[in-house]
Order: structure tokens, then C-alpha cells, then sequence
């Protein structure tokens, strides 16, 4: 039930609601986090009082002129608002279809050896439960014995379904996923409607999300721009009577709301929400906004090789039969050793010989004896019924095998295996009966397409580094081949580590994605840390972020999306002070014409009348707020170009773009404005 | 109006005057700014030989200036100092007329006028209430006025130093010895400054003695008393130190003061020598020339704006003088020397307003509204070289504010020079800059609220202004703003030695000068602490011109737009009546 992505920007029931939100949101308590816009209410509230006032007196200008100021400022609040509301709604629209799977489920608790049927929302931390093919699971838990296939593609979309089993790296499962096989017994390791997802889902919503430092520092510049407009509207006063120069409340109020940055005030909380909706709409749960911010300052990003720069597994490209051994027979030989071996690689040898034209029927294995890998002997094969022993491993485990039985390591073969690792190849060596009887190439295959994300990284100013358990000479063909900057090879998590502090010491921010529970340590101490969502419960908590797709190559658009955040930010900032230049053109003539005649030579539009003009201005700045909602919850685009290049492009387009719209603007609405006034 | 041949030859040698001026400034700041970096790197130098001079003034004021101090430390010391300086001037000025070198018999200065003497001079401002030949003696003109003037222009310079210490290093808890910059100010930079400038002026016939006045025939046949003194001494350090308060009360219109074309070249081109030399110092300092350089442009190419401005408008003279048929073939001639012509003045009004310098040889009174705006544009922007090394903080304040937006824009946590910028250091930066605009738009807005409201309060003040209208607001507006930028000049229309003037006067110049250094060392000793991000290309670069129109504008919005309608009611309005 993975969430169309491609969902339009406002859907009518989210709309609906977000009205009704933004008449909610315009109690003062809850305004005044925003100090900009409760600026604008304030004004508000004193033009609701100068318009009943001018019912019976007409010093302050005509009723329906301060009436349709006041509607103004009243739709402006509105507006600003209504964006919050509409990127809250969007949000919990996601966080609710990620939820809809966690309703209440039956439980099978197991109390005293004894199987109870309880409901989900019973379920306490340390609980046991049991779950059987066809269970939903009812809570977030780790399986203390058994093993399972589970479809998880209530949370991840992914239709294939994932084996987990007890002890390991693979052992947690997570609430509203389904079990397919087998039974398990699983001990739940959050309270109810505490779950991991459950917390990640409510600051999505925006009900405990908190304002990031780099929120609050904005927040601190818009709120002295306020001021020193506010500055500059109250002691105008004293200077307009010096010059008998007369101004109506209304426009020192328009005046003011139009000086103040209520374009970006009125955004600003919309965009950091939709940026937080942004990484889940990636199906990135993201534990604070201010984890996204930092993705896009990250300088360093580990990447595992498997998953991410390669194709799952390595695949057999080629065998080679020592001399002497007929092709045929040797390929007869690999495949009957992995007839049985359910690893990629054993996968992988059989298709590549039945492409060389050997049919499985022809193998006999009736009464054969599967030897399956162990971490100790490093190999697997098949004991067949004539009793001819296949073995294929590992160069140094072979070699062992063959020397014990006395027999020797011929030098062809090194030549060959040589040959295979320079090449960034993995060689498996093949035994017949002790005997070395050749060499099969496993080769990485890279992910096509990944070497210009690489690029685009680069052109980011990101250093990009493959973390590989291969050899150094293997790692680094591949690492040159896919276009990755560095590379830790034979990696063990403690070099993760390592890695990441000797970059922190540096003053560098590091990114990493990790699953395992030796990977826990790495994740809490990387800068951003993304966990994937198969991972354990260890490396879930340790991370910042978890990522539901469990796909690798998430990390680069995390990268992407924090960027944006920032990016929009900067770029509605600057696009709403540039529009100060047009409003003071706008304004200020309209406030001295009458008193002051000159002064219509500052009049550069020929605005019709200092009512039309003045109205035509704080239009202007009411509409220019759901004009940019779309862009504030899609985010600016971020192209990898280089920063001066990127600033340049935004200044031209934000800069200058916010410094002549609202001439066009305000004169429009003025043509149509001025009919009336 | 047909030009005459002759008049063609004139303004051609009159703006080919400023350009020469101009030229030379440019061209002389940039060594300049070199041989600072090193003065204050310790590196060798040729003025080492100074070296024994200091130890002594180190030795005999129990200092060591090689103690590293943070940055809470280098303004205890600045803070102190400043205010051991102030005490000495107002006992001093008090006492004058019992001290030597007083051949004229001048009085003390009354507690009132002293108080105002001191603050101004204390805060390198240099507004006069006073008048000096009637009011200071020989002894104070030169152990409190001179000597003030190298102080407080060494007090910016050193805070200065500080702060590129601080941005220079990757991390540092320490921003350098601020009685070490102090005393390198004065020995390396200001003193040899003022000897060789000293040396050009003397022989132009500027005073330097110690006799009292002097009584001449003047051609009518009537006599007259010419005030005189150690004139020469303290021209050079009043140009030089961006102080300005002049020996004589009419400044550097005064014949003694600025005798010739070529003492006013000299003196114009040593208002804008050190400020401009401090920007290039910064670059060479933190050894990013090009950033100095970037910022060097900008602040030119206002400057250029400014002169262009004021010197067309004063040398295109006044409509409503041709509309009377009356031939004005030098330019707007009102208020302006006949010896150094429109052109000239032109040029210095700018100069002495870009840079928190003060000194006139003409009156900004009299100048045209477009110029009169100009003037007070620079000194509400403060920043276009400014004020010695206090100019170029404030450059460093609407810095951080462009960084912050400029890094967002490129979709990283902003961070100069290495150094993330953070909520503390924004609200610092925002606090300063949001105070210039507040001092001059309170305190203008009070003095025209007092003037409208409680017109018999200032009828007892003396009616304050002697123009009404307009230009009544300008003069307001100016004396404030010359104020928070610790100028000096004045509108002089305005009478301004009164209670009120002298009090609101006073609080502006004293805040306006601390709270900014205070804020602006201390951004930079909190950036210094932060951790050290080396750059990358995602990195934001502050050394390209993107970034420097980027930084102008946001001084043009933040600093110049605030004043907008403010100048629209006075300059602008009077002009459009024209």
C-alpha cells in the first residue's frame, strides 16, 4: 500500500480541513510562536477597530476603503495560515496511511507457556507473542525464536518478502507487517503508541515538532526587520505632522504590513514541514527536522559497495578448467556443488551454466550429500553417491584442502586468480576430490546510472566513500570503475568508525546508512545517520533517520532534500525583502502626494490614486503567499552546479525576479483597483 | 546658457583634481594596507625600529603584550582604557585655564560643555559644540583633542586587528593583545602618517607654533585678531584617524587650517587613506586578498555613486539661481571656498561622510538637496570605508547578515570563512544593525514631535531651526545621523548647543560607538571558538562579486531603505521643489 508518490499538491479534503485549521490557528497563543505574523494580526485587530470607527466618523478615510484594508490583512493572516495547515495536512495524510496499517490488530500473547488472544493496543514492552503465517504482527518487536518470511510491503512497498529470524542482524520485525511462513516468537520492545514509527509519525505531523536552530537564527533576522519597520513606521509620524503632512492609520498600518517580511513569515513553518514531508514521501522517516537540515550540509557519505554501487550480489561471469579437465565436466562440476547452495552466488553458477548449454536434468544427484558454507570452512559443495567430493571456497581454504591431501597448488591457477582480482573479480576455486580442478569468476556488477549520481555528489561538494568487505586491490577497481572518491576495504565496523571520527576531526559532516547491530555505533556517531528499516532495533535507535525502502542509494537523496530545505528558505527570504523596493515606491508616494505634491515624482508606476495605491500594495501582499505555497511544499529545485553558480542562479531568479514582480504585481491589481478608487 | 571656453577649462581642471585625488588614494591605501597586515602579524617590518619606544610604554605601564587575551578580555581592556581617557579629558578641560600653553587666557570649559567635549571625542565622533579658538587653550587642543584623536582612532584600528586575528585562525580561543594593537596603531601606522603629512601641510602654511593671536591690518584698514597655535599638529591626525573635529571652529574652510588646493588634496585624500588601507589589510591578513579585494570594490563603487552625485549637482549649481538669470559658472558656490572650488568640495562631502571622518571644507548646509541627501545616505549606511576599522565591522556585520541568507540560498548552514553562523551570532549582527537606524529615526522623530508638539520648549531652547520646512527636518535629521555615525559634521543651520541637543547628542554618540565594536568583536570571538569546516564546492564563496552585490544589496535594504521616508519628506522633497 505504498502511498502514491505523485499525489497533486492539494487534495479537497485536505483543503477542506486546512481552512478550517486556519481560522483555529488565528488565536493570539498560538500566533505569537510566530512573531512576524502576530505582528499582522496585532495591525489587524486595529484596522477591525478604525473601520468600525469610521462607521460614524470619516477622519480616517471612508468605511469601505478601511473595511477592504482590513479584509485584506484578515485574508493575509488567513493565508499564511493556511499554509501552515495545508503542509500539516499533508503530512498526517502520509503519517495516517503509514498508521491505518497499526490499527488494532488480535494478538496472540503468550502468558505462562499459555496462548491468550488479546488486542494490539495491550501489548506492553517485554511481552511475548507468537505470530503464524497469515498474522499481522501487532507490535514492533525482535523474534527470540524462529525464522519467517514477512511481506513488508505495508510500510516499504516492497511486494518480495524478507526472511527474519531470531539472533542476528535480521531479528526485528515491525508492527503491521504479515507474516507469510512459518512461526515465530517475538517480545515486544515498545509501549503501545510509543512504537519507534510511532513517534517518527507524530513529528511529521507537526505536533511536537520543534523549531531547528537554523529556523530560530531566520526567525531572529525576520523578527528585527519587523522591528526596524515598525522603527520606521511610528516615528514617521512625528516627522509626517512636522511636515503637516497627514496619514490615516490605515496606511501607516498598510505601510508597515507591507515592510514586513510576511511573505517568508507566513511561509516559513510551512516549508520546514513540507521538508520533513518531503523525506517521507521518500519513505524516509526522519526523528527531527533538524536531521534533514544537516543531510544537506554533509561532506562525507559512506556507502556499503553491496546494494549500493553494486547489484545485490556478485555473479559468475566465466569459468576456467585447469589444463587438462575438459570445459564441460568442470561446469558440470560447479553446478552440481551449488545445486543446493541458495546464496546469490551458487544462483548465479548455475545460470550462468545453463547459458553455456548444460540442462540440470543431466546432473545426477540423487543420493548426494549437500555440504553447506560455514563461517569455518569457509566453503560448501557435494559429496555425490559415487563418492566424488566437490568443493568450491575460498583460494586460501581450497589451497588447504588440497595441500592436506598432499596434493599441490598449481601455479596455472594462481596465474589465473591473480588475473581475476586485478580485474576486480572475485575467484573461487573448485576441488574435485581434493583435487584443484579450476577457477570460477565472480564479478560485481555496478548499478548502471550510479556513476553520474557520483558526479552530481561531487559537483555538490560531496566526498563520496564505498565501504567493502573485498580486498583492497578489488575495492579499488571497483571504487575507480563506479567513480567513488575513497574507499575502506576488508572493512570491519571498528573502521567505520574510524573512518567517520578521523573526518569529524577534520571538521567534515559524515553520512552513513547501516542495518546491523555493529553498525549501531558508526550510526550514532555519524552526523546523519539513516538506518534501514529491515535493520536491528539497536541500529534504528542509534540512527536519525530510518529508511523504510531499506534502499542504499537513499542516502543521496536525503542529501537532496536537505539542501532544498535550506534552500527555499534562503531563496523566499530573499524574494520577499526584494519586494520592499517596489511597496516603498507603492507606498510612500501615495502617503505624502496629497500634502506634499513634489512628491509624486517618486510615484515611478503612476499608481491611479494614493487609496488605489495603497490597496493595490497589501493585495499584492496577500496573494503573493498562496501564489508561493506550491513552491514552499515542493521545495526549490536544487541543481548540482557549484555554489557560486547556485547562488548566482537564485539571486537572478529570487533576487532580482522579488525586486521587479511586485512592480508588475502592483500595478495590475492598481489598473484594476483604481476603477473604483 | 552658452558655456564660455574658459569655464569648459575649468570644470575639465576641476574634475581632473578629483580624479587625481581619487587615483591616489587607491593607489596609496594598497601598500599601505600591506605594511598593516604586517604590523599587526608581528612580522618584520621597516618601522622596527620603534621597537624600543613601545617596550618602554609597555615596561612603564606594566603590560605584556604578549599575554593572549579572549575576546571578553580585549574589550575589558578597550572598555576601560576609553574610559580612563574620558576622565583625563574632562579634568583637563575643566582645569584649562590654569594650565600652561595658554597665551590667549581662554577660561575652563563649563562641566556641561566638557561632558559633551569628552563623549564626542571619546567615541571618535568629534562633534563640536565648541568653538576652538575661543574654548580650548594651546595645552588641551593637544593633550586632550590631539591626543584623543590618536587614541580612538588606534581603539577602532585595534578592534579591528582583533577580529581578523579571530577569523584568521582555524580555531582560536584568543583574538590577540589588545594594548599591543593599541600602541602598534599609534607607533607604526598613525604617527609616521601624521609626520609626513604634517611635514606637507607645514610647508603650505599651515601654523605650528605656540604664540596667541596675532593682530593684522586688514586691507580695508581695520584690524583684526587671527587666532593661531600648533595648527600643523593636528590637521594630520583629524584627517588621517577618520576623527575631524577641526583646530579652528570652521574646520578645514578655515584659511589656516586648509590654505591651498594642493593641503586640501592632501587632507581629502587622508580621510580615506587608512580606512581604505584597513580594508586591503583584512584581505592580506587572513591571506584572502580577493576577499579583500571583493569588498574593497564595493564600498569603491558606492563611494564612486556618492562623488558622482554631489560633485555633478554641486558644479551643475542651483535652478532657482539661473531661473533669476544669474550666471553660476563655478557650480552651487553657497558655503564653499572660492580657493578649492565646487568640484572639490564636492568630492570631500562624500569623503568625509563615507568614512565617519567629520571634517568639512565647506558647509553641508548649503549644499544641494540630491548632495545633502548623499551625505547622509553614507553616514546611515556607515559603511563605505567608514570610520577607521570601526567602517570596515560594520561591513563585517551586514556580512554575516548576507552570509546567512546567501548560505541558505545554496542549501548549507551558513558559514563564514570557515565558521558556521549560528543564532547567537545572527541576533548580534541583526541588534546592530537594527540600532543605527533606531538612533537616528528616534531621535530624529522626538526632536519633530518636541518641535511640533511643545512649540514653548523650544522657543526656550532658541527655536532650534532657522529654516523651516524641508529643510528644517533635513537639518534634524542630520545632526542625528551624523551622531549614530559618529561623524561630527553638522547641517549647521540647526543651533545646536543647547539641553536637549547636547543630551540626546551625547547618549547616541556613546552608544553608537560601543555597542557595535562590543557586538562586533564578539561575533567574532564566537565564530573563532566554533569548530573549523574546511570548504568544499558546495562551500558558499565570499570572495566573488556575486557575493559582494549580494552584500550591497542587502546594506542597501536593510541600512538605506529604512530611511527612505524619512529622506522623501526632507532632501527628496526639497529637491523636487526645486
Amino acid at each position: 500500500m505504498k502511498t502514491d508518490n505523485k499525489t497533486s499538491l492539494f487534495q479537497k479534503d485536505q483543503i477542506i480541513e486546512s481552512i478550517k485549521q486556519s481560522f483555529i490557528k488565528l488565536n493570539p497563543r498560538i500566533m505569537i510562536k510566530n512573531p512576524i505574523m502576530f505582528t499582522v494580526e496585532v495591525s489587524t485587530f486595529i484596522m477591525l477597530l478604525v473601520t468600525l470607527n469610521s462607521v460614524v466618523s470619516s477622519s480616517q478615510g471612508s468605511f469601505i476603503y478601511n473595511l477592504l484594508i482590513f479584509v485584506t490583512l484578515f485574508l493575509t493572516l488567513l493565508l499564511a495560515n493556511f499554509a501552515e495547515a495545508i503542509a500539516e495536512a499533508r503530512g498526517k495524510a502520509q503519517a495516517d496511511s503509514l498508521r491505518k496499517t497499526r490499527e488494532e490488530t488480535p494478538a496472540k500473547l503468550i502468558v505462562d507457556g499459555k496462548v491468550k488472544n488479546v488486542s494490539s493496543s495491550q501489548l506492553k514492552k517485554g511481552d511475548l507473542f507468537e505470530c503464524e503465517a497469515g498474522d499481522v504482527i501487532p507490535a514492533d518487536g525482535e523474534i527470540i525464536e524462529g525464522l519467517a518470511s514477512i511481506d513488508e510491503s505495508a510500510i516499504t512497498g516492497e511486494s518480495a518478502p524478507v526472511i527474519r529470524e531470531a539472533g542476528g542482524d535480521k531479528s526485528s520485525v515491525t508492527g503491521g507487517t504479515k507474516v507469510l511462513s512459518d512461526h515465530i516468537k517475538v517480545v515486544v520492545t515498545t509501549q503501545p503508541g510509543e512504537s519507534f514509527l510511532d513517534k517518527m509519525i507524530s513529528l511529521v505531523e507537526g505536533a511536537s515538532r520543534q523549531k531547528t536552530p537554523n529556523e530560530i537564527a531566520l526567525t531572529i533576522l525576520l523578527a528585527v526587520f519587523t522591528l526596524i519597520f515598525l522603527v520606521v513606521c511610528i516615528t514617521l509620524k512625528p516627522m509626517a505632522d512636522y511636515t503637516n503632512t497627514n496619514i490615516t492609520i490605515a496606511a501607516f498600518i498598510s505601510l508597515f504590513v507591507c515592510l514586513i517580511p510576511t511573505t517568508i513569515g507566513g511561509l516559513l513553518s510551512a516549508i520546514g514541514i513540507a521538508g520533513m514531508d518531503r523525506a517521507l514521501r521518500a519513505n524516509v522517516i526522519t526523528k527531527s527536522g533538524k536531521a534533514v537540515e544537516t543531510a544537506g550540509d554533509v561532506d562525507t557519505l559512506l556507502l556499503d559497495k553491496t546494494g549500493t554501487i553494486t547489484i545485490g550480489n556478485r555473479k559468475a561471469t566465466d569459468f576456467y578448467p585447469i589444463d587438462g579437465l575438459d570445459k564441460r565436466s568442470f561446469i558440470e562440476a560447479c553446478m552440481l556443488s551449488s545445486v543446493s547452495d541458495e546464496t546469490p552466488e551458487g544462483k548465479s553458477i548455475i545460470e550462468l551454466g545453463r547459458g553455456q548449454g548444460i540442462r540440470m536434468r543431466t546432473l545426477n544427484t540423487e543420493g548426494a550429500h549437500m555440504i553447506m558454507f560455514t563461517a569455518e570452512t569457509k566453503c560448501s559443495g557435494i559429496n555425490l553417491k559415487d563418492g566424488t567430493q566437490i568443493r568450491k571456497g575460498a583460494f586460501d581454504a581450497i589451497r588447504n584442502i588440497a595441500k592436506e591431501a598432499g596434493n599441490e597448488f598449481p601455479n596455472e591457477i594462481e596465474g589465473i586468480i591473480q588475473r581475476i582480482t586485478s580485474n576486480g573479480g572475485t575467484p573461487l576455486v573448485v576441488c574435485i576430490n581434493k583435487k584443484i580442478a579450476g577457477v570460477i569468476e565472480l564479478q560485481d556488477i555496478i548499478k548502471p546510472g550510479i556513476e553520474e549520481r557520483f558526479e552530481r555528489l561531487r559537483k555538490m561538494g560531496v566526498k563520496t566513500v564505498m565501504v567493502t568487505g573485498d580486498n583492497p586491490l578489488t575495492a579499488k577497481y571497483i571504487a575507480e570503475k563506479a567513480g567513488v572518491d575513497d574507499f575502506i576495504a576488508e572493512a570491519k565496523p571498528e573502521d567505520k568508525m574510524n573512518y567517520i571520527k578521523k573526518e569529524q576531526a577534520a571538521g567534515k559532516l559524515v553520512a552513513m546508512m547501516g542495518d546491523g547491530t555493529n553498525d549501531a555505533p558508526a550510526l550514532a556517531q555519524a552526523n546523519v545517520g539513516v538506518a534501514m528499516n529491515s535493520g536491528t532495533q539497536a541500529a534504528k535507535e542509534a540512527g536519525n533517520m530510518v529508511d523504510l525502502d531499506n534502499d542504499p542509494t537513499k542516502l543521496i537523496e536525503i542529501v537532496e532534500i536537505g539542501k532544498q530545505l535550506l534552500m527555499t528558505r534562503g531563496t523566499l527570504t530573499t524574494f520577499s525583502i526584494a519586494n520592499d523596493v517596489a511597496k516603498y515606491f507603492a507606498i510612500i508616494p501615495a502617503l505624502f502626494m496629497l500634502s506634499v505634491p513634489q512628491l509624486s515624482a517618486l510615484n515611478i508606476m503612476r499608481l491611479h490614486s494614493p487609496e488605489s495605491a495603497i490597496l493595490s500594495a497589501i493585495i499584492f501582499n496577500a496573494i503573493i503567499i498562496p501564489i508561493l505555497i506550491p513552491l514552499a511544499l515542493k521545495g526549490v529545485a536544487y541543481k548540482p552546479i557549484g555554489a557560486s553558480a547556485l547562488l548566482r542562479r537564485n539571486l537572478l531568479i529570487y533576487g532580482i525576479g522579488g525586486l521587479i514582480a511586485p512592480f508588475i504585481g502592483i500595478k495590475l491589481i492598481d489598473l484594476f483597483v483604481g476603477l473604483f478608487f | 546658457m552658452t558655456c564660455s571656453p574658459s569655464k569648459t577649462e575649468d570644470m575639465n581642471t576641476e574634475i581632473l583634481g578629483i580624479i587625481a585625488q581619487i587615483v591616489l588614494m587607491v593607489v596609496l591605501s594598497y601598500p599601505l594596507g600591506k605594511y598593516i597586515a604586517k604590523v599587526y602579524k608581528g612580522n618584520k617590518v621597516w618601522s622596527d625600529f620603534m621597537k624600543p619606544i613601545e617596550r618602554t610604554i609597555f615596561r612603564l605601564s606594566g603590560i605584556n603584550p604578549n599575554e593572549e587575551m579572549n575576546w571578553k578580555q580585549f574589550l575589558r581592556a578597550l572598555l576601560v582604557v576609553n574610559l580612563f581617557w574620558f576622565f583625563w579629558g574632562f579634568v583637563l578641560l575643566g582645569v584649562q585655564g590654569y594650565l600652561p600653553l595658554n597665551p590667549d587666557g581662554n577660561i575652563g570649559q563649563t562641566a556641561h560643555q566638557a561632558f559633551n567635549t569628552c563623549i564626542s571625542f571619546i567615541a571618535n565622533c568629534n562633534e563640536q559644540h565648541y568653538s576652538g579658538e575661543s574654548n580650548l587653550t594651546y595645552f588641551t587642543q593637544l593633550f586632550v583633542i590631539m591626543l584623543l584623536q590618536f587614541i580612538t582612532a588606534a581603539t577602532g584600528m585595534a578592534a579591528m586587528a582583533g577580529i581578523m586575528k579571530a577569523l584568521g585562525e582555524k580555531s582560536t580561543k584568543t583574538i590577540g593583545n589588545f594594548w599591543n594593537y593599541l600602541v602598534l596603531s599609534c607607533t607604526r601606522i598613525l604617527l609616521p602618517l601624521s609626520l609626513i603629512v604634517g611635514f606637507i601641510v607645514i610647508t603650505q602654511g599651515i601654523p605650528m607654533g605656540f604664540e596667541g593671536k596675532i593682530e593684522i591690518k586688514t586691507l580695508e584698514g581695520s584690524t583684526q585678531n587671527v587666532s593661531q597655535g600648533p595648527v600643523a599638529a593636528i590637521v594630520p591626525i583629524k584627517q588621517l584617524g577618520t576623527c575631524g573635529g577641526g583646530y579652528f571652529g570652521a574646520n578645514s574652510s578655515h584659511p589656516l587650517e586648509n590654505p591651498t588646493y594642493l593641503t586640501n588634496m592632501v587632507e581629502c585624500l587622508s580621510i580615506l587613506l587608512v580606512p581604505m588601507a584597513m580594508v586591503f589589510a583584512f584581505g592580506f591578513y587572513v591571506n584572502r586578498k580577493k576577499f579583500g579585494y571583493s569588498i574593497f570594490c564595493v564600498m569603491l563603487a558606492a563611494f564612486l555613486i556618492g562623488v558622482f552625485i554631489n560633485v555633478s549637482q554641486e558644479m551643475g549649481g542651483n535652478p532657482r539661481i539661473d531661473a533669476m538669470g544669474i550666471a553660476q559658472d563655478n557650480g552651487s558656490m553657497e558655503g564653499k571656498e572660492i580657493r578649492l572650488g565646487a568640484a572639490a568640495t564636492g568630492l570631500w562631502s562624500i569623503a568625509t561622510t563615507a568614512t565617519s571622518n567629520g571634517s568639512v571644507n565647506g558647509m553641508h548646509d548649503s549644499t544641494m538637496p540630491l548632495s545633502g541627501m548623499m551625505e547622509m545616505l553614507n553616514m546611515q549606511i556607515n559603511t563605505w570605508f567608514g570610520g577607521i576599522g570601526v567602517g570596515w565591522m560594520n561591513y563585517f556585520t551586514f556580512i554575516i547578515i548576507a552570509v546567512f541568507i546567501s548560505g541558505l540560498m545554496v542549501g548549507r548552514t551558513p558559514e563564514f570563512m570557515c565558521h558556521k553562523v549560528e543564532t547567537k551570532e545572527m541576533k548580534i549582527a541583526s541588534i546592530v544593525a537594527l540600532l543605527h537606524s533606531f538612533f537616528i529615526l528616534v531621535g530624529t522623530a522626538l526632536a519633530a514631535y518636541l518641535y511640533v508638539h511643545a512649540p514653548s520648549f523650544v522657543e526656550n531652547e532658541g527655536r532650534w531651526i532657522n529654516n523651516p520646512g524641508f529643510h528644517g527636518l533635513s537639518e534634524i535629521l542630520y545632526e542625528f545621523t551624523s551622531c549614530a555615525a559618529n561623524n561630527g559634521s553638522g547641517f549647521e543651520g540647526l543651533r545646536d548647543n543647547t539641553w536637549f541637543w547636547n543630551f540626546s547628542c551625547s547618549i547616541i554618540i556613546i552608544f553608537s560607538r560601543f555597542i557595535p565594536i562590543v557586538g562586533q568583536v564578539a561575533i567574532a570571538g564566537l565564530l573563532a571558538q566554533k569548530k573549523y569546516i574546511p570548504e568544499s564546492t558546495g562551500t558558499l564563496r565570499t570572495d566573488t562579486a556575486t557575493f559582494g552585490i549580494m552584500t550591497f544589496a542587502v546594506i542597501l535594504i536593510v541600512a538605506a531603505l529604512s530611511f527612505f521616508p524619512a529622506l522623501a519628506l526632507s532632501t527628496l522633497a526639497e529637491h523636487f521643489s526645486l
